[in-house]
């Protein structure tokens, strides 16, 4: 499993400023095919940008970025374009386009496909609809009318809709009660499990984490700090990855967890 | 990598088995069902999927289509040797898909049009209601304020005139000034044959005093000024800051309406006022090229041959006006709801409600005045 060829992301020296301000410097990270890579770090710890910078959002000021092992940075439009049909992303609010309705939403990136009649795309839809587990009497409604947690599920439909390898999630349950975030994860592992999916994975939620993770990335002092398992997490001796795991919320989210390495 | 892989569907033995190799998804989905159509099948019928090297949802719901498809038709497609990977996929489509039945949306009927021609109609008339809820608002904010001058948000006041008054005087000069231009340019050719020329005097002064200048100023008023206000309001209330407003027990209607209305109402009057003289300016300046009539005969044959009571017909509907395009700007403000879509959808049907009402009141007033004979 650990050929160059099983890696789907491969960033090395990546470098990201706004101005005078350096948010990455020689940052190495790699997600392997078929796992869930959770990313963590303290607010404007740029991980957010690093999301960004894969998917081609922010041309990165320095450094190198392979996905499936292509370069992305000066790859010309159409490959780029091909590339990009085999990953999805889900935006923070589920960047829903408001003038369709959710139906219509899931139906855009189908509309590119060839060959593809309306009744076979509005059944891919509503089958899409149905994976994330929103109800088919939502497909109508426009997203103004959706509650937050059905709008991020509707920006997952969305994503998923050309059955990419690759998701990308920027943090998928913020903003969520307890019972809806769990849910979501629920949700979440099931796709991965369905659709073998690698998902990287951009969060605060450490249930979130502990549900989901295969392997967790921390990002501070603008590069990837420590990579490895939730279990060789807890040994990371820097103040901010101890903070996080060992502090109340990472001891509850670690005791309540199906999965919990045991505190050592 | 996957267009590298093809799709192929070969009948094995005879009408009995059948075999998928390669990959099936979403490309592949026209092909696959075209040759799954053009194929016939046995009574019961295996289908081998272990050379299948990609599914994704898409081909697995088109295999259990195609199961549904030949079950209607006495056909028993059965999966054999589905590849590991499968499994849960084609479980998981097998599960959600159960609830993906076709609802199709019957053609209108009659009935229907009929309740939607009803509601449109209601809802007119749920419109004008509005327009005077707003009206009500206004003048009781307005009454407050006279009662209570410590109340009133004057600072606001000064800051709407000046961006509802101030900056508005070079457009709105401009344009008169340039309908002057026009009507004296338009006068001059159709009055010449008749050696008619001096009455285009009358011809401009009338036209831009009675209506022309405070009609055109309106409506630019209106463009610039309902959709500023729809969007200033509509944005506020899309944040929740009207909603804030209120649990910090300040009111909407008096730090954001009352201001606002009032400045329109002192400022339109003035607008109109420059647009009187800036078009009396243009005709005057056009007359004297075209027609030789120098400014200070134009200025005697104007205060000679044009009654003052023109401008008093003209100035007295300002107020009207403003008061209109306020209400109409500051509800759709209120009305927009939390989706950026719909602060969009309000500020154009803020401006065009509001140049349609100011167009209607001014046939209104037209008639008015001569009925009583002004």
């Amino acid at each position: 499993m650990n050929g160059a060829e099983d890696m789907v992301i491969r960033i090395r020296g990546l470098e990201n400023r706004f101005g005078s301000h350096v948010v990455h410097e020689g940052l190495d990270l790699d997600m392997r095919r078929g796992e869930v890579l959770g990313v963590v770090g303290g607010s404007g710890t740029g991980k957010s940008v690093l999301l960004r910078s894969i998917v081609g959002l922010r041309r990165p000021d320095a450094g190198r970025i392979a996905v499936f092992g292509e370069e992305m940075t000066g790859i010309d439009e159409h490959r780029r374009a091909g590339l990009a049909a085999r990953w999805g992303v889900m935006f923070q609010d589920g960047a829903l386009f408001s003038s369709l309705t959710l139906r219509e939403n899931v139906e855009v990136p189908l509309r590119g496909v060839e060959g593809l009649d309306p009744d076979t795309r509005r059944a891919l839809a509503d089958l899409k609809i149905a994976m994330v587990g929103l109800p088919l009497d939502a497909a109508e409604t426009y997203p103004a009318a959706l509650s937050g947690g059905m709008r991020k599920r509707a920006g997952l439909a969305r994503a998923l809709a050309l059955d990419p390898e690759i998701v990308f999630l920027d943090e998928p349950t913020a903003g969520l009660d307890p019972i809806g975030a769990s849910a979501f994860d629920r949700l979440m592992r099931d796709l991965v499990q369905a659709l073998g999916l690698s998902v990287f994975l951009v969060t605060h939620d450490l249930d979130t984490l502990y549900a989901l993770c295969d392997r967790v990335a921390v990002l501070a002092e603008r590069r990837v700090l420590a990579t490895g398992t939730l279990d060789e997490m807890l040994a990371v001796e820097h103040p901010w990855v101890r903070d996080y795991f060992h502090g109340p919320r990472g001891r509850a989210a670690r005791k309540t967890s199906p999965n919990a390495p045991q505190a050592r | 990598m996957r267009a590298a892989m093809s799709l192929e569907i070969t009948p094995v033995a005879g009408q009995s088995e059948i075999a998928i190799l390669g990959t099936l998804g979403l490309t592949e989905l026209d092909q696959a069902r075209r040759r799954f159509g053009n194929m016939t099948f046995g009574r019961q019928t295996r289908l081998d999927l272990s050379g299948l090297q990609r599914l994704d949802t898409a081909g697995a719901w088109l295999l259990l289509t195609e199961q549904d498809r030949l079950r209607s038709e006495g056909v028993e497609l059965t999966f054999a040797s589905i590849p590991p990977h499968a499994v849960p996929l084609i479980e998981t489509v097998r599960a959600k898909r159960a609830r993906t039945e076709t609802t199709t949306r019957p053609l209108l009927t009659a009935h229907e049009l009929l309740e939607r021609l009803g509601r449109r109609m209601v809802s007119a008339g749920a419109f004008l209601r509005d327009l005077l809820h707003y009206l009500g608002v206004f003048t009781a904010r307005l009454l407050g304020a006279l009662r209570r001058p410590r109340g009133f948000h004057l600072t606001s006041l000064v800051h709407h005139c000046e961006e509802v008054g101030l900056r508005a005087v070079p457009i709105v000069a401009l344009m008169a000034f340039l309908i002057g231009v026009v009507l004296a340019y338009q006068g001059a050719t159709q009055l010449r044959p008749f050696g008619a020329e001096i009455f285009v005097v009358e011809l401009i002064a009338i036209s831009i005093l009675r209506e022309l200048g405070i009609l055109l100023t309106a409506i630019i008023v209106a463009g610039r000024t309902a959709s500023a206000f729809t969007a200033a309001i509509g944005s506020m209330k899309m944040r929740e800051e009207i909603d804030a407003m209120q649990t910090l027990r300040i009111d909407p209607a008096n730090a954001l309406i009352l201001p606002r209305i009032l400045a329109l109402v002192i400022t339109l009057p003035i607008l109109g006022l420059v647009a009187d003289l800036s078009g009396l300016l243009g005709g005057a300046l056009m007359s004297w090229a075209e027609l030789g009539i120098s400014p200070a005969m134009f200025r005697t044959r104007l205060i000679e041959g044009v009654e003052p009571i023109h401008v008093v017909v003209g100035l007295v509907k300002a107020p009207i006006f403003a008061l209109i395009i306020g209400i109409v700007g500051c509800r759709a403000g209120m009305q927009v709801g939390h989706s950026a879509e719909s602060l969009g959808r309000m500020t154009s049907s803020a401006v065009v409600t509001a140049i349609f009402a100011v167009i209607v009141t001014d046939a209104l007033f037209s008639i008015l005045f001569a009925q009583v004979g002004l």
